[in-house]
């Protein structure tokens, strides 16, 4: 279990736009969302001797970033090897080091040219070795395809339906046309969900979120230099990483899970709460992992917000809107501001805290939840202000 | 449609009992050759009782559909193009393991959690054998 309740700090955060063509390489958009972190906490590059990413293949070694950003000595330079599930483990994973001693002040970032260079979603042509070969051969090999699979099981259990997905894409829509950052602003209606065109049965297009070209980080300090540098520190409440029993080697290996209707925060919630010492009756704002609307359903019954089964009901309330009990992804989410992996969801949640968030803040957000993930596992942060 | 394009399998020192059975038409799986727990895919070591003995059986080939999707967005469009829609299920065997394939000779919009079905074999590109599920009595 993180041990290590407020005793870090988010002090600065940074990002390029997001955009479908950056015209610009992967490297320049990580140095930019960099180098404005670090400038929005006011911490030289020079002081900075951390860095920490993850990628898919799809960017550049932290320690390329530290060699072009001009940090002298990056003596603690780190590249997790995974995607959605990493956004709140590598900021955890800066605390942890600079409490080890590794470093006294850590960038945490994500860059990558996801719709203008290397699209994710896109199937490729190969040889189904090793895993694959059990999976591929039937067709099966984009994350939609992946995704709507747990999805499907949802609905067979519980009757989740169409309409209780479309309220998600619809709410977060709702929240990007509030974003100036968001790649997709104008407002959507039930009925234009429902007419969006099936990509992978359950999933219709608006199910499924962007591809995005962009990079942001955040700078992860111990809480009393936070306290001295340009904004009000961020704390780090607590925090969990991890997931459930055979996950496989990889997101179509996942089918011996024991349960395609509960991901990994019905396994690490215990431990996220614990952490932080409080509940998910204390979320005041949350930004949970939306790479399908089918994904947010899952994360508030595993982290406790409603019971299994219902989160169709809970979404469909209107309990997530900006006015609801919950307000989720007020940022727009990866369905509609960008898919820089989760780590935007950090940065919309360090705003929220802030009270930077402009015509999207919510009154009086203390407390907040940033989730990364959708399958097997994932990670998680509960953050106050 | 150039069907060389598609994912072929390529067997490996666990794996090719399995293939070739599916050759041979006989739905083939892996169980430990201790604890007798049968395993898929199939691999060295049991992760039960972390035995390397191993042995293969015939299996009955029923089992009912855990979960489904209908493919309708080919990715990519060159190779997937004509076969849309497709379905891809994961199916549980009543041995006691799950497996991905495709459920075939049904409206793909007919198809229901949990709904029994059994293996078929279908000759795909290659040379490779792929086994596929249909719908069958209860």
């Amino acid at each position: 279990m993180f041990t290590l309740r407020d005793k870090y700090a988010i002090a600065g955060i940074g990002e390029t736009a997001y955009t479908k063509n950056s015209g610009t390489t992967v490297l320049n958009l990580a140095v930019e969302a960099c180098q404005k972190a670090a400038d929005d906490a006011g911490v030289p590059v020079e002081e900075i001797d951390g860095i920490i990413s993850y990628n898919f293949g799809d960017s550049v070694p932290a320690i390329g970033v530290a060699t072009a950003l001009g940090i002298p000595n990056a003596g603690y330079a780190v590249d997790f090897a995974g995607g959605g599930n990493a956004a709140n483990l590598i900021t955890l994973t800066a605390a942890a080091a600079i409490e080890a001693g590794l470093a006294k002040s850590v960038l945490c970032f994500r860059a990558m040219n996801g719709r203008s260079g290397f699209r994710l979603g896109g199937g490729r042509e190969f040889q189904a070795r090793g895993i694959t070969q059990y999976t591929a051969p039937f067709g099966w090999i984009t994350y939609p395809q992946a995704m709507a699979m747990w999805c499907r099981r949802h609905m067979i259990e519980y009757g989740t339906t169409a309409e209780q997905l479309g309220s998600v894409a619809v709410t977060f829509r709702e929240n990007a046309s509030l974003n100036e950052r968001a790649m997709q602003r104008e407002r959507i209606t039930m009925d234009d969900y429902m007419a969006s065109r099936f990509i992978v049965e359950p999933f219709r297009m608006l199910d499924i979120c962007l591809e995005s070209d962009g990079a942001c980080a955040v700078l992860v300090t111990k809480a009393e230099h936070a306290r001295d540098l340009k904004h009000k520190p961020v704390y780090i409440m607590g925090g969990a990483y991890g997931g459930g029993p055979n996950q496989g080697e990889d997101l179509f290996d996942a089918i011996r899970w024991p349960d395609h209707s509960q991901n990994y925060a019905a396994y690490i919630a215990d431990d996220l709460w614990r952490s932080a010492g409080v509940g998910p009756s204390d979320v005041d704002v949350a930004e949970i992992y939306d790479c399908f609307t089918y994904s947010v359903i899952m994360q508030l019954e595993g982290f406790g917000f409603c019971k299994p089964g219902e989160g169709g009901p809970f979404v469909a309330s209107g309990a997530i809107k900006r006015d609801g009990s919950l307000p989720l992804n007020t940022h727009g989410g990866l369905l509609s501001e960008a898919y820089i992996h989760g780590l935007n969801h950090v940065l919309e949640a360090v705003r929220q805290l802030r009270g930077d968030a402009g015509p999207r803040q919510i009154a009086d957000a203390e407390i907040a939840l940033t989730t990364a993930g959708a399958m097997t596992c994932g990670s998680a942060m509960v953050l106050r202000a | 449609m150039n069907d060389f394009s598609k994912p072929v399998p390529v067997a490996d020192s666990d794996s090719a009992p399995f293939w070739e059975g599916c050759r041979a038409h006989r739905l083939m799986i892996q169980r430990c050759g201790s604890c007798k727990t049968p395993r898929f895919p199939p691999m060295r070591t049991c992760p039960k009782c972390h035995s390397t003995e191993t042995e293969w059986f015939k299996a009955s080939g029923r089992g009912t559909v855990y979960s489904w999707i209908v493919v309708q967005h080919p990715v990519p469009r060159e190779v997937y193009g004509q076969d849309v829609p497709y379905v891809v299920a994961l199916i549980d065997l009543e041995e006691g393991v799950r497996m991905v394939s495709n459920i075939i000779g049904l409206d793909p919009h007919a198809i229901s959690g949990n709904m029994p079905v059994e293996v078929t074999f279908e000759e795909g590109q290659g040379g490779v054998v792929l086994p596929k599920f249909k719908p069958r009595e209860a």
